[in-house]
Parts: C-alpha cells; sequence; structure tokens
C-alpha cells in the first residue's frame, strides 16, 4: 500500500490539513490536491525553475522538495504572492516589456525576480541574468526579461526609467 | 517522472536517525535533497525509507572553537554565504558555494549533502581538501573524524559505511597571511563544472608557501595537485613560474575525460584555472 504522511501546512496564509503520498513533491501536492496550478512542472529535475515556490519565505524547486517535508512550514505561490499586489509592479513591466510569450516560466520569473529585488535594490544587469540563470524561459530570449526587472528596481528605488 | 513509492520518516535525534538507518538497509538519508529529488524523480534510485534528516537541530550549527570551524551538516549554501564566521575564517567556501546551481537550489542544498554524494563535479569536496579539513561521521559504533584526503574514494563513493551519517564538518582556521582562491570553468552559469579549482597557501610578499592546490570536474573525485604545488613552494608567483609549474599537472592528477571535453581540454582548462586563481591569490 502506498505509505501515506498527513501534514499541516499554511499555504497563501490559509491552513491547510492534508493527507499525501510519501513520495508526492510540493508542487504536485500544490497543483493536484490544492489546484493551485500557477506553479508549473517543467523538467522535474531542478534545472528549469519552472516550480519556484518559497517556502519559508525562500524561494525553492518545487519539484525538488516533498510535501512530507513542508509539513509544519509556510508555502507562498505565484497565486498569494499575485493576490497580496506585492508583485503588481513586475507584473506590470512583464506586460509592458513583452518579457513574456508563452507564459509558462513566468510564474517561477518573477518569484526569482522578486527574491533578487528583496536583497538587491541596485542589480546591475549581470547580477539579474546570474539570479534568472537557473529559470529558463524559451520564448524572450531573456533581454525583455533583464529590462522589465531593471525597470521595476529602479522604479522602487524612485527613480524613472 | 515521478518517484517511486516510498515510506518517509524524520526523526529528531541523531540517534533516532541511526537506529532507524540500522533498521532499514535499503533507506536514503535526505538533507536539503536537491541531488536526491532529482534522482528520486529519475528513479536512478528507489529506497524502501526515505530518512529525513532536517528536523535534527545538533546538525545545523555553525561554530568557532579553539581554532577549528565546525560546520553542521545541515548548514545550506546560502547560510555559507552569508555566515560572517565563514566569511572571516574560510572565505573560500563563501566564494565556492555561489558556483553551485541557482539561489532557489542553494536555500537548500547542504554541505552535508554535498560532500557526502561526492559527485566528482561538485564543489565543496574539493574546498574541504584545499583547506585540509576532515568530516565527522557517526555510526553504531560512535563517531570518528575522517580527513578529506581519505574521505573521498570515488565516483560517487566515500568513506561512509552503510548505517553512517555525516554530522558536521571541521576545518582548521587559517593562520595570518593564508589566502584562498577559487574558479571553475562551465558551458554556462549553475552547470556542473568542467573543471574546477580551489587552492589555498600561505602568501608573503609575492611569494607562496604550502600550497594546496584542489582540482574538480576532472576525475573521479577532488585530486590535490601535489607535485605542482610543491614546485612553486617558495617561488614568486609569475607568468612564467606559473606556467613552468603547470606543465606536468598531466602527471600529477589522474585526469579523466568526459564526452566533449577530452583528457587534453581538461588539462587546458586546469592551466588556464591555475593561471588566474593563482594571479588572484597575490592581487
Amino acid at each position: 500500500m502506498e505509505p501515506m504522511i498527513d501534514l499541516q501546512i499554511t499555504v497563501n496564509g490559509e491552513q491547510v490539513s492534508a493527507r499525501v503520498p510519501a513520495r508526492q513533491t510540493l508542487v504536485d501536492f500544490l497543483r493536484y490536491q490544492l489546484e493551485l496550478t500557477g506553479s508549473h512542472v517543467g523538467c522535474e529535475h531542478g534545472s528549469c525553475g519552472a516550480c519556484t515556490v518559497r517556502l519559508d519565505g525562500e524561494i525553492v524547486r518545487g519539484c525538488l522538495v516533498l510535501a512530507a517535508q513542508a509539513d509544519g512550514a509556510g508555502v507562498e505561490t505565484i497565486e498569494g504572492a499575485s493576490d497580496s499586489g506585492e508583485l503588481a509592479d513586475l507584473q506590470e513591466a512583464f506586460h509592458t516589456r513583452n518579457a513574456l510569450q508563452c507564459g509558462y516560466c513566468t510564474p517561477g520569473m518573477l518569484l526569482t525576480a522578486q527574491a533578487l529585488l528583496a536583497t538587491n535594490t541596485a542589480p546591475t544587469r549581470d547580477e539579474i541574468r546570474a539570479h534568472i540563470s537557473g529559470n529558463y524561459c524559451r520564448c524572450t530570449g531573456y533581454q525583455a526579461i533583464v529590462d522589465a526587472v531593471e525597470n521595476v528596481a529602479a522604479a522602487r528605488r524612485g527613480e524613472g526609467t | 517522472m515521478k518517484p517511486a513509492a516510498f515510506d518517509y520518516v524524520k526523526p529528531s535525534s541523531v540517534d533516532e536517525a541511526l537506529s532507524l538507518l540500522g533498521e532499514h538497509p535499503d533507506a536514503v538519508v535526505l538533507a536539503g535533497g536537491q541531488s536526491l529529488l532529482p534522482m528520486l524523480n529519475m528513479r536512478l534510485v528507489a529506497p524502501s525509507h526515505v530518512v529525513d534528516i532536517a528536523a535534527i537541530p545538533d546538525l545545523k550549527t555553525i561554530s568557532l572553537q579553539d581554532g577549528t570551524l565546525r560546520i553542521g551538516a545541515l548548514a545550506c549554501h546560502s547560510d555559507l554565504a552569508s555566515s560572517p564566521q565563514i566569511l572571516e575564517a574560510v572565505p573560500l567556501l563563501s566564494e565556492a558555494v555561489l558556483h553551485i546551481g541557482h539561489p532557489a537550489i542553494r536555500n537548500r542544498g547542504t554541505i552535508g549533502g554535498s560532500l557526502s554524494l561526492a559527485d566528482p563535479a561538485a564543489e565543496l569536496p574539493a574546498c574541504l581538501l584545499a583547506l585540509d579539513g576532515s568530516v565527522e561521521i557517526v555510526g553504531p559504533d560512535g563517531s570518528r573524524v575522517v580527513p578529506a584526503s581519505n574521505f573521498f574514494t570515488g565516483t560517487f563513493e566515500t568513506a561512509l559505511k552503510p548505517g553512517e551519517l555525516l554530522s558536521a564538518v571541521e576545518i582548521p582556521v587559517p593562520a595570518d597571511g593564508y589566502r584562498s582562491g577559487f574558479s571553475e570553468l562551465a558551458r554556462r552559469h549553475g552547470d556542473y563544472a568542467l573543471a574546477g579549482l580551489a587552492a589555498f597557501g600561505r602568501v608573503d610578499g609575492g611569494s607562496v608557501h604550502d600550497l594546496r592546490l584542489a582540482f574538480f570536474a576532472v576525475g573521479d573525485r577532488p585530486m590535490l595537485a601535489t607535485a605542482t604545488a610543491q614546485k612553486l613552494e617558495g617561488q614568486k608567483l609569475t607568468p612564467e613560474t606559473i606556467a613552468s609549474a603547470i606543465g606536468n599537472l598531466g602527471k600529477d592528477i589522474q585526469v579523466i575525460g568526459q564526452p566533449g571535453c577530452g583528457v587534453q581540454t581538461k588539462l587546458q582548462h586546469c592551466g588556464v584555472l591555475t593561471r588566474r586563481v593563482l594571479a588572484r591569490l597575490v592581487a
């Protein structure tokens, strides 16, 4: 019989109790059990970054964490970060600068960019590139994504673009 | 691409973890999981039990005592990058971890996990070798300390025996005058290195002493280029002395090629890295 684990997790501020297969990854739990499908599943081995979520405030790969490991922790997905409005300027800049086409990488890209801007208010273009190097985008060629992040960093510092 | 079924256990002490490992010979230890989870997802491993050691409090501490820096096995790469104690005492580690994967990976991956997996392309095993550090291993018969030079025994192979756990890393805090440098060559940032070098030594007025050159991603384990380092002992580091010393690297370390990067290319990379890292060591 499939070994199951009981979990207590806070997801986007809401307490969740669930019973999950021991082998289920965090991103599959979020998508299949909670129907939070904003976190995407790409490579399932940590290369692409599409599954990026926050675990206790820090970005992690949702495919490289078991749901069981998140017992007792706080998880934030793109749905939570989007609803709270904290990413509104980044989302707007991605739109304005054409920093997305198919959108598959965008939730992970937004959370990763937000993590950079939380610790570095004036990143260089090279620093932005290094920070998002673990998030693959097959549409844009990254230039527009770097533009968007750079613009938001400047706007948040109170400088025009 | 999902893991095969396994049971998940989360011990809250080292003793409990050891008894679980003793009870279940097909169990694997889960620390940060940044290498184990891909291996589970791809079914390269299919354990009966996953023993998650993340809840063991004793394994997270970073402390400095009697000239030795002790890093708990569960310290993650982001911790190493930002810990003031590590930046001060062994900046080599802070510098090296920035080459491991990407920010989201570094928030989870641990030093103990990296060392006990012993991927030949991993950064931290080479750093530990360069710094002449050791690992502390706990097992059913008590604990023992194994120097890095005896710990790595081959590709994904270490001195860890079944049922044992790597609990901490010990690094002698370098005396004044010691400096370190690190560099690696990879096709893209965050990819596995094609060749890498962690260097450590005492610099005195432009000449170098007690140099340790630990190469990684070029053989089945991290390797010290001892003859090359010996040749540079007491020498001024100039383009000429360095060029002369690296001429025999191919005899000094056992280089193994990989598809798309043969032995000669790897040796060329090692020479480039030596020049770059040593130039920074005396800068």
